[in-house]
């Protein structure tokens, strides 16, 4: 591949500046098609996840056409779970595979044992393909930003600084101050940036809201004397590293996690001095879908087009049936059968050779491909994939119906559901919120650990089933025993229950439903949080006020700041007049006796204060 | 403006002896001829801030500066010279005088300013916030008081100490947290719940506290009344306030603490809404929610421009380094006008042949100088006596001072009435006032005065 194409752009221009160094080997990507992550169970138990579809395109789709279209050369898709199934859809969508007209190169890389990002750099470390700079983003990452900008910038730090490794893209986005977590559904972040370099000097995601303080090494701000403190941005989970950081992994062979054992091990080992810089779009869009409130959001984005160029109707995938956008953000294929009295509400999108029926109302929604929609259908803010079949008056909102699921009639799917591909539910059965529905059982004695993700079917059918198949479920007119089995035939036990096994709730254990779901956050919950907030605020301020009680468990004065208030002032004048008692011959013992009763005297004081909440 | 003006002008520091002395408070110790609570007025003057009670610490030096005032700036500007005992702290100085206070704003200044930020700026930004409080934060000077003098403190491999922490929001208006004192060498502590307020917070240690505070009354009153305890206006009114800016409303739970050691509830609590709370986009909404939520503290900072000269008279090596500053790199400061050699030499001043006197001197008026002398980036005072062939480097030389032939001043300060005798030789040194150095004595680094009134 000769270095001077045309369409290289921002590398062509750093040709121009140094021939020989940078610019000689092509842009490249790795492109991790597998989260190693559980979110989006059980869906990710039968496809990969750069495999669902988002808007009616595989998401992996997005982020190839996005590394191709900003100029990347060279892409390495490395594959763990269902690798084959990545790889035949890369050469089904013309990616790989002799025929390819592209211009952009796509390796398919293979490797069944890896766990983590951080083996898979490894693996990617060990074939020895890439040479310079690359990019490092997963599969499901939608983005029209363009990296010229990024790519320069990296590369003239690198030119100044080798030990400038890493650009990571940040983008604005102010997290919820109630349920500290961004509309991605992903975590606040509390990063600390220089304001002129942009050097990335602390980064905690994931963050503790038990912790009332973010904590800052007092040498970071020795050597740097301004530094913003953020939690307003948001990782698009898109690197700009140079190949430096695949040795890293290597060196490290317990970086597991992009962010938490590489970004942090960076920033906390001053002894190699590596550097991680930001780059912060503004005006271009990029996310991470992450988990299913994401999955929604980003869905969202798109039909409103905030991430053209990648949008339903010029984004074409697999067939050429052309879909076309109508007023109000609707996007329909050409061969729909819609009777006249469908309603197709705002922002919505019906794909090919879908039927909608009589009466039927869908606002918000995607619908795939070949549904079947019967008639007094309502569907709102859901996500239906191809093949469905949905009968006559059924309600699904704020929920995802994979591929080849039933609905019979009467079914009522509650917000936040999740129906795996081919579950069926019977006649008037409703799905309470938040479950999770799948034809396959949860396994049992998953590691906990979500790192390790081994999204393999095989491994999740062999385990046996936490929960057993028959579960309740409550029935919209009439209480029916609900008996669920795989193995029976659907048209059988359809009529009355669900065909499939309900997941156990948060796979992650930790994570409350809502947080991650597809459906809105509920307005109760959003009024306890805030309720929540405001105690929260007066017993942190309180704290504040007061001594934080670590400081007092310490005793120890050094420790005692200016910070503190008078409640220890008070205790300290007391301490000090003792001692001058003292001075007047009371005895010594009678003198400890009265400081501890002194020292209780205040924790009572702080625990009263704590009792009262 | 309904501002009054509060100058803490100190009164016989510790740290600046031998340098001041009961006859020469700190207040009206010379920098570049001129008492250094002059240069305040002065600034207080040209913004048109002309209310002033200079507070000074013990009845003595209080009359001193009252005599010295109201002479220097009769018809010029309402000084009230205010005595108050000697270590209460700046926050007792003020209480020991809060019932004088009546108007609105109250703007509280050290007396030992020298900087050429308008206080009417300051005083502005404050009426413009509706703020609480707002201080004065400047750019660590320059020649950052641990650097080596003479260097100009332009070499990079000394760190300047960090002096505060503060953060500011992203429009740097607002306070939004600081520390300072001995806890600044230690890691930062922020509070979660401010960053999330404002989503974005900027840390910055190359801040100086530059003792510029402009309060509002009421919550001045209130908070010293309230917290007996507080002695220093930087180390606990400042950070109090801005530590209670987020609170939300008057918690019982505070209520109770209050009660059981026998304090009355806050009168002066804030209502102040949980910050930006539906608010999407950040940097107005911390503005807009502070402003709509009526009677809060907001804690504002007016941030002075990089090239604007801002230093504190608090140790000898201020004190030179400003009389240097003062003749030299910011002689607009002095108002004095310049000859073209940059120096000012009163023409009532007399000197002996082949005397040099350099650029960036001053020499006061009736100073007498022999032959052969040379003066470099030094300031010497009125009707001083020195005799020829005497070398005067990098430093000040205060009035009435003898100094005999061949004798050697270098970076030293040398006070009123003091007689070098023939070929002393200082380096470095301080030499208090009406203290004789012997013929031919050599001292390096050393505070000289006379053994009198030392504990």
């Amino acid at each position: 591949m000769s270095q001077k194409k045309s369409r290289g752009g921002g590398v062509g221009a750093a040709a121009g500046d140094d021939p020989d160094e940078l610019s000689r080997s092509p842009l490249q990507a790795v492109l991790l098609a597998d989260s190693f992550t559980l979110k989006f169970r059980p869906i990710t138990l039968e496809r990969p996840k750069v495999l669902l579809p988002l808007v009616n395109v595989p998401m992996i789709e997005y982020t190839l056409s996005w590394l191709e279209s900003a100029g990347v050369e060279e892409v390495f898709v490395f594959c763990c779970a269902h690798a084959l199934q990545v790889k035949e859809h890369l050469e089904k969508a013309g990616w790989t595979g002799k025929s390819t007209a592209r211009e952009m190169a796509v390796t398919a890389v293979e490797s069944h044992d890896a766990v983590s990002a951080g083996d898979a750099l490894r693996v990617m470390y060990g074939r020895g393909v890439i040479h310079g700079d690359f990019v490092l983003i997963s599969g499901d990452t939608i983005s029209n930003m363009d990296l010229k900008d990024a790519l320069q910038e990296h590369k003239d730090r690198r030119k100044k600084d080798p030990l400038a490794v890493m650009t990571m893209i940040i983008k604005y986005s102010k997290p919820s101050t109630l349920t500290h977590q961004t509309r991605l559904g992903n975590d606040e972040i509390v990063m600390a940036v220089d304001p002129e370099t942009k050097e990335l000097l602390y980064y905690e995601d994931r963050a503790d809201s038990s912790q009332l303080y973010v904590t800052i090494d007092k040498d970071i701000l020795a050597s740097n004397p301004t530094l913003q403190l953020r939690n307003n941005m948001e990782d698009c989970y898109i690197d700009i590293c140079s190949p430096e950081v695949l040795s890293l992994f290597t060196d490290n062979f317990d970086y597991q996690h992009l962010r938490r054992h590489f970004v942090k091990g960076l920033l906390v080992d001053d002894i190699m001095g590596y550097k991680i810089y930001t780059h912060e779009i503004c005006s271009s869009y990029a996310a991470r879908i992450d988990n299913f409130r994401s999955y929604d959001t980003v869905s969202k984005d798109i039909i409103q087009r905030w991430t053209y160029p990648m949008v339903p109707d010029v984004l074409s995938f697999g067939n050429c049936q052309e879909i076309k956008l109508h007023r109000q953000g609707i996007y329909k294929a050409s061969d729909v059968t819609l009777l006249h009295s469908a309603q197709i509400g705002a922002n919505s999108v019906v794909g090919n050779a879908t039927s909608i029926g009589e009466n039927c109302e869908i606002s918000n929604s995607v619908i795939g491909e070949g549904c079947n929609i019967g008639k007094n259908v309502l569907i709102h803010g859901s996500y239906i994939w191809d093949n469905a079949i949905i009968e006559d008056g059924c309600k699904v909102s704020n929920s995802l119906v994979c591929d080849g699921v039933h609905l019979r009639s009467g079914a009522i799917v509650e917000p936040g559901c999740i129906l795996s591909f081919k579950v069926e539910v019977g006649k008037n059965v409703v799905v309470p919120a938040y479950s999770k529905v799948a034809l396959l059982p949860q396994p049992s004695n998953e590691d906990s650990d979500e790192e390790l993700e081994y999204a393999d079917t095989n491994s999740g059918v062999t385990d046996s089933p936490r929960y057993p198949p028959f579960s309740s479920m409550r029935s919209a007119d009439h209480p029916t025993v609900l008996s669920e089995d795989d193995d029976l035939e659907a048209s059988e036990t359809g009529a009355c229950g669900v065909v499939g096994y309900i997941w156990a709730s948060a796979d992650t254990g930790i994570l409350e439903e809502w947080r991650q779901s597809i459906a809105p956050i509920p307005k109760d919950k959003l009024e306890e949080l805030h309720h929540a907030a405001s105690v929260v605020d007066d017993d942190e301020s309180e704290d504040d006020l007061n001594n934080h009680p670590a400081v007092l468990d310490q005793d120890d004065d050094s420790d005692v700041s200016a910070v503190e208030e008078d409640d220890y002032s008070k205790f300290e004048k007391e301490v000090e007049e003792t001692f001058q008692r003292a001075l007047d011959g009371i005895h010594q013992d009678n003198l400890i006796l009265e400081i501890n009763a002194l020292r209780c005297k205040l924790f009572s004081n702080l625990l009263d204060v704590f009792q009262y909440y | 403006m309904d501002f009054q003006v509060v100058v803490l002008a100190g009164g016989t520091s510790e740290k600046l002896s031998p340098l001041v002395s009961k006859d020469v408070p700190k207040a009206l110790l010379p920098v570049a001829n001129r008492p250094v609570l002059s240069y305040v007025l002065d600034l207080l003057e040209a913004s048109d801030l002309k209310d002033i009670i200079v507070v000074v610490e013990g009845q003595e030096a209080a009359r001193l500066v009252g005599a010295w005032a109201s002479s220097a700036y009769l018809d010029r500007l309402l000084v009230e010279v205010v005595a108050v005992p000697e270590d209460i702290g700046t926050a007792g100085a003020l209480r020991a005088i809060s019932r004088r206070l009546t108007a609105n704003d109250v703007l509280v200044i050290s007396g030992d300013l020298v900087t050429d930020v308008l206080p009417g700026s300051v005083a502005a930004t404050h009426r413009r916030n509706g703020a609480a409080v707002t201080a004065l934060l400047c750019s660590v000077p320059v020649s950052g008081p641990s650097d080596a003098a003479s260097s100009g403190g332009k070499d990079k491999a000394k760190k300047p100490a960090r002096l505060n922490i503060v953060g500011l929001d992203i429009t740097r208006q607002f306070l939004l947290h600081i520390v300072s004192g001995t806890d600044v060498e230690k890691d930062v502590r922020v509070n979660k719940k401010k960053v999330r307020a404002v989503g974005e917070m900027e840390i910055r240690s190359d801040l100086m506290d530059a003792h510029l505070y402009a309060f509002k009354r009421t919550t001045l009153q209130d908070i010293l009344e309230e917290k007996e305890a507080y002695r220093s206006i930087r180390l606990e009114v400042l950070p109090y306030l801005v530590r209670s800016q987020l609170r939300s409303s008057p918690s019982s739970g505070e209520g109770t603490t209050a009660d059981e050691i026998g304090n009355a509830t806050v009168p002066f609590n804030s209502h102040l809404q949980y910050l930006s709370q539906h608010r999407i986009l950040a940097p107005s909404a911390f503005k807009k929610d502070l402003l709509s939520t009526g009677g809060t503290y907001r804690c504002c900072v007016y941030i002075a421009s990089k090239n604007k000269y801002c230093h504190r008279l608090n140790s000898i090596q201020a004190y030179c380094d400003i009389n240097r500053d003062v003749v030299g790199d910011a002689s607009h400061l002095s108002s004095y006008s310049f000859s073209a050699q940059n120096n000012i030499i009163h023409p009532s001043s007399v000197l002996g042949s082949k005397t040099t006197i350099g650029p960036q001197c001053m020499l006061a008026e009736g100073s007498q100088l022999g032959d052969k002398c040379s003066v470099k980036r030094s300031v010497i005072g009125r009707h001083c006596r020195i005799g020829s062939n005497v070398k005067i480097v990098n430093s000040v030389v205060m009035n009435h001072v003898v100094i005999e032939d061949g004798c050697h001043i270098q970076g030293s300060v040398v006070c009123n009435n003091v007689q070098l005798q023939e070929r002393a030789i200082l380096k470095d040194c301080q030499v208090g006032a009406g203290y004789i150095v012997t013929a031919g004595s050599e001292h390096k680094a050393d505070s000289l005065s006379k053994k009198v009134e030392r504990f």
